[in-house]
């Protein structure tokens, strides 16, 4: 008797997983062509975005436009989960018309087909002037014809340090990566360490490997090639594997208490990092107002102007909008009116990648934290130097956390930064083969 | 398994007799010693967090880097919370009142489903009582994370996603619920007692409410306490089904802010205290209900 229940059970249970299942299968994508024409009547967008504040900055749109309304969805960061959400809505049917994505994972959504080819769309391939160059590189994969996404903001790189520390020591500000090595043995015999290598910002590091004129992807069109392990990747790995090698930098995680303490108390001197790195000084190192300033990146070579980019996000439009004219108009403007360049740069800190948002005027003041230096004069000049051949790859949350452990592993003396590299680029070429991408070996 | 379904004892007092220290076996000093010694460091690995989450949040926010972690510097703790209530226009208080309706409206109903139904199992015999009670079983097995995506599809069919409904209906279930109130009525609720109140004349529904809710209420308190902590707690299903950050529970909504404050620094202080906050409402409930739930916790172990 028991027996028979258990196997009715078993029976029932399967059924429900089975009916569970089937839905998932469903309602997958629609084969809209995205021919880009604007709708006869009103139309309501939809725009996921974890900006906060954001609201105020569609609620002018949404004043000055009544019959293009966009409501602002909210959520956790990219990679937090809403990444993983805007998945999980296109293969249910109902993404947002237009969305929030890093250039980083770019790549991700257009493999899996998730993202409108905007060309076609008035005024957009007219755009591409209004952009930085290599900004408009990253949503055009640099192919011809095509705008998956409208870029947003930018993070080019260059050099924050103690400027009163480096004074006082008479350290030379390092304008080269040699001049920084020697920089950094001096500062050492202070007590100090001149820069803490992150063991987890592996984007920050890519944004080393950007600047020094590597790229970790490329893509002929048909097949993906992963160059993790190419000469300059291992030449910036065997650099940086050298200072920790010799105990010249520091290597706290990043974004911890410790991290923000190390710069609070003058125990770590400067920081190579993006536009959007100044509130993160000034909040973590409160009890060094006045004492910062920023230089331009140190180079490979002396007299080269190359710079890197760390971060940066788009604004994409996704497979299904039925409004993609409309979605992309919004999106134009969102990222290239100083009206919302402002608003965003005020709520979020946000660098704009619009060649005219360079300019704005909250951008060309002084900063109290920087001894009132106009700070991003400096970033806006970087900005220009970033090379637009760096291509990303469609699986980075993986490729992120193969090389992150393997760093983690480096710092704390197991293995080197360029061994990390060759894991991460074997595991890599596994992923894309695993979610069957075409990948050269 | 099949023990415990059983059909139930005769009534007997859901308290068990205590065993009272003079009669029972003596302890040597040693192992009380090292027992309290364990528990000691077990309070200490559960309570620093929080001493630690409460000293951060009566700091500003350039004390809290630069000052002994769980040690106070200047007691900011009004200021903060006043700048956190203000900040977006007190969203955080949206937040906290959602999570408040999910847990609370969503865990009073399901204490209600489940006592309902356990009872019925306990108490009512008809074909296919064991399938039910099995399946409901299996449903205990099944973690509520592993049910969130496919619950989205679902609720993506009927237009239901980023609404109040795409996290209230599945809080109202609780397999566990009803396992525990099916074996709590079986032990507490005498047959004799449904018979006498059917003999005066109540109906079937009548007895539940007013004769054998109270026999039960240890058992429904439990649950109930359960269910606004699973509540409460759950992340992941507001996480895929809402959009709207009107909807987000309190859990959604600092874990949405602490994503960005690589690059909003400031947004640090607002988790912190609102992580802070966010807890006192558990702390409460657990403080208000703890007697019931003691002994519900019990029950069901003795059988």
């Amino acid at each position: 008797m028991r027996i028979t229940k258990r196997a009715a059970t078993v029976a029932l249970l399967t059924a429900a997983t089975v009916a569970l299942t089937g839905c998932s299968t469903g309602g997958s994508t629609s084969d809209e062509a995205a021919e880009c024409v604007p709708a006869d009547g009103n139309v309501d967008l939809t725009f996921t975005s974890w900006i906060p504040g954001i609201e105020d900055v569609v609620d002018v749109w949404n004043d000055a436009n009544p019959d293009i309304q966009v409501a602002v969805q909210t959520g956790p960061n990219g990679n937090g989960g809403t990444y993983a959400n805007f998945f999980n809505q296109l293969e249910a049917g109902n993404a947002p018309d237009l969305g929030q994505i890093e250039y980083d994972a770019l790549p991700n959504f257009r493999v899996q087909d998730g993202l409108i080819n905007l060309a076609s769309c008035d005024g957009v391939m007219e755009a591409e002037a209004d952009f930085v160059d290599w900004t408009w590189g990253q949503v055009s994969f640099n192919e011809d014809e095509s705008v998956y996404a409208i870029p947003q903001d930018s993070g080019p790189m260059a050099m924050f340090y103690r400027a009163d520390l480096f004074a006082a020591n008479n350290i030379a500000i390092p304008t080269t990566w040699a001049e920084f090595a020697t920089a950094a043995e001096q500062v050492r015999a202070t007590g100090a360490y001149i820069t803490n290598f992150s063991q987890s910002d592996i984007n920050q590091f890519a944004g080393l490997v950007w600047q020094a004129g590597g790229t970790w992807f490329g893509n002929d069109g048909s097949d993906w090639s992963v160059n993790l392990t190419d000469d300059t990747s291992i030449r910036v790995a065997d650099y940086w594997q050298d200072l920790i090698d010799r105990d010249l930098v520091s290597t706290q995680p990043p974004w911890t208490t410790e991290w923000d303490n190390a710069y609070n108390t003058g125990a770590a001197w400067t920081w190579n990092s993006a536009a959007w790195g100044a509130n993160s000084i000034a909040s973590g190192a409160p009890d060094t107002a006045g004492n910062w300033a920023v230089a331009p990146s140190p180079q490979w070579e002396a007299g080269d102007e190359s710079s890197g980019n760390w971060g940066g996000s788009s604004t994409a439009v996704f497979t299904g909008s039925k409004h993609p004219y409309e979605a992309a108009k919004f999106a134009l403007w969102l990222n290239s009116s100083s009206e919302s360049l402002t608003m965003l740069n005020e709520s979020a800190n946000l660098y704009p990648a619009a060649t005219s948002g360079l300019d704005l005027p909250v951008l060309k003041e002084g900063v109290e934290f920087y001894g009132n230096q106009p700070i991003y004069d400096v970033f806006a000049t970087a900005s220009g130097q970033v090379s637009s051949d760096f291509v990303w790859g469609p699986t980075m949350t993986q490729t992120y956390n193969d090389v992150s452990d393997g760093f983690k592993a480096a710092v704390s003396g197991k293995g080197t930064l360029a061994e990390a590299l060759a894991t991460g680029q074997a595991a890599t070429i596994d992923a894309l083969k695993a979610q069957s991408i075409p990948v050269k070996e | 398994m099949s023990a415990v379904t059983e059909s139930p004892a005769p009534a007997r007092p859901a308290t068990r007799p205590r065993s009272t220290t003079p009669g029972g076996p003596k302890e040597s000093p040693l192992s009380r010693i090292s027992a309290m010694t364990v528990m000691l460091v077990f309070t200490l690995y559960f309570l620093v967090p929080i001493w630690w989450l409460f000293v951060a949040g009566t700091k500003s926010s350039g004390q809290f880097t630069s000052t002994n972690p769980l040690w106070f510097a200047d007691f900011n703790l009004i200021q903060n919370i006043t700048n956190l209530v203000a900040y977006r226009d007190g969203v955080f208080l949206k937040w906290m009142l959602n999570s408040a309706l999910y847990a609370g409206a969503g865990a009073l109903l399901a204490t209600l489903f489940a006592g309902m139904t356990g009872y019925a199992l306990a108490k009512y015999r008809f074909p296919g009582r064991e399938l039910l009670f099995n399946i409901v079983l299996g449903g205990v097995l099944v973690p509520a994370t592993a049910l969130a995506l496919p619950l989205f599809l679902i609720f993506s069919q009927v237009s239901l996603t980023n609404t109040f409904w795409a996290v209230f209906l599945p809080s109202l279930v609780s397999p566990f619920g009803v396992y525990l109130t099916r074996i709590f009525a079986a032990a507490s609720v005498p047959d004799e007692l449904i018979e006498a109140a059917r003999l005066d004349g109540a109906g079937e529904v009548r007895t539940f409410f007013t004769v054998s809710v109270r026999l039960m209420f240890p058992a429904l308190v439990t649950v109930f306490l359960f269910q606004f902590v699973a509540i409460w707690n759950n992340f992941f299903l507001p996480l895929i089904m809402l959009r709207d950050e009107t909807l987000f529970p309190v859990t959604l909504g600092l874990y949405a802010w602490n994503s960005q404050v690589n690059q909003i620094p400031e947004l640090r202080g607002y988790v912190l205290i609102g992580a802070l906050l966010s807890i006192i409402p558990l702390i409460i409930l657990f403080l208000l209900l703890q007697r019931f739930w003691r002994n519900g916790l019990s029950a069901g172990s003795v059988k």
